[in-house]
């Protein structure tokens, strides 16, 4: 893990403009990179195949790879087909406020249905409603996830994952663009 | 017309949390300040200790870190303004407090609330905010250029980024976790 895995994956090389940015923030820089070694650091296959899916469902695809190259390939080829099948543009959905119901703006609801199991199926819908219309997300959408199997420390793990790749994404992306 | 308010909301969760009393000291070091611990949002996050941990430090350096770069009120308008696109009105409520504490700028940061990310405002805050809206779509755009042009350095930039981002992780933990009350 000695790798800075949004350097590697932003593209900045040592001692870069970009590296020095970087470094005038250390503790942002270093938690950052923590925030990945807590989820992935024992490479979990379930998380690493929702790490995967995210990033694509973000158009990521060399994020994606980062995240699906520790799986099987065949896995990882089904989960970038699923993904991509998935993907729409957002954020979207209804307001749980009544008051704002004239700003709701309705869009796809994905229900995965993959060959990935009960247990992944579950994760992939919830992800793709976090990632995508996160205003819709409801107690019976973490009921799901508790149906399919997720514990209740394994469901807050889940939503620190997906919203924690909203963050690293949007990090990267960004820091691509200053270069 | 508008639930997004500037008014302190509370918030409960949709999962138990971890009581008070069952807290361990790896628990109490994730959540770095030890009054979280009254906060029932960072008592059910501390189910997962580890990740609980480095979020809180990122969004501390993100947010406090008072070392040159973008100014504290910019870092919560961008937090203000990504909480309006993403729809969470308790992060949004909690932030344009901020943003207005900080900058003193009561009705322009109302007029983010009302009327949205569109609503008009003077161009420095128009580039910060068109920033923060285009980096929270899906998929996700960034042009530094109108920042550069409004007066940004690059580590006011960066900073912008990080505020940006982080809250696009924030956003979903609160919406999706519990509700405001």
């Amino acid at each position: 893990m000695s790798i800075d895995v949004i350097d590697h994956l932003a593209g900045i090389a040592p001692g870069s403009a970009l590296d020095e940015l970087r470094r005038r923030r250390p503790r942002t820089r270093e938690y950052a990179q923590r925030s990945y070694e807590a989820l992935f650091g024992q490479a979990r296959p379930d998380l690493l195949a929702l790490a995967a899916f995210v990033a694509t469902l973000h158009e990521q695809p060399a994020v994606a790879r980062f995240y699906a190259e520790r799986l099987d390939p065949g896995l990882a080829e089904s989960i970038r087909a699923e993904a991509e099948a998935a993907r729409t543009t957002g954020p979207y959905g209804a307001y749980r406020e009544p008051e704002l119901a004239a700003e709701n703006v309705l869009g796809p609801v994905y229900q995965a249905a993959g060959p990935f199991g009960e247990r992944m199926n579950a994760a992939f819908t919830h992800a793709h409603l976090l990632v995508l219309r996160p205003r819709e997300a409801s107690p019976e959408a973490l009921e799901a996830l508790a149906k399919a199997g997720w514990s209740t420390d394994e469901i807050v793990t889940v939503a620190q994952l997906v919203a924690f790749l909203a963050f690293q994404i949007r990090v990267i992306s960004a820091l691509r663009g200053l270069r | 017309m508008t639930a997004f308010t500037q008014d302190s909301l509370g918030w409960s969760p949709w999962l138990e949390p971890l009581a008070e009393e069952e807290l361990t000291a790896a628990h109490l070091e994730a959540l770095v300040d030890r009054a979280r611990a009254a906060s029932p949002y960072f008592r059910l996050l501390a189910r997962d200790p580890g990740i609980l941990h480095a979020r809180t430090q990122t969004d501390l350096d993100v947010f406090y870190n008072a070392d040159g770069g973008l100014p504290r009120a910019e870092r919560e308008l961008a937090a203000t303004a990504v909480s309006r696109v993403n729809g969470c009105v308790f992060c949004a409520s909690v932030h344009s407090r901020f943003a207005t504490h900080h900058s003193k700028r009561h009705d322009d940061v109302q007029r983010l609330l009302d009327e949205g990310v569109e609503g008009p405002q003077e161009p420095r805050w128009r580039a910060i905010i068109d920033a923060a809206a285009a980096l929270t779509a899906t998929p996700p755009s960034f042009d530094p250029a109108p920042l550069r042009e409004a007066g940004l350095d690059d580590l006011a930039i960066a900073d912008l980024v990080h505020a940006a981002a982080f809250f696009n992780w924030a956003n979903r933990l609160m919406l999706s976790l519990g509700e405001p009350s």
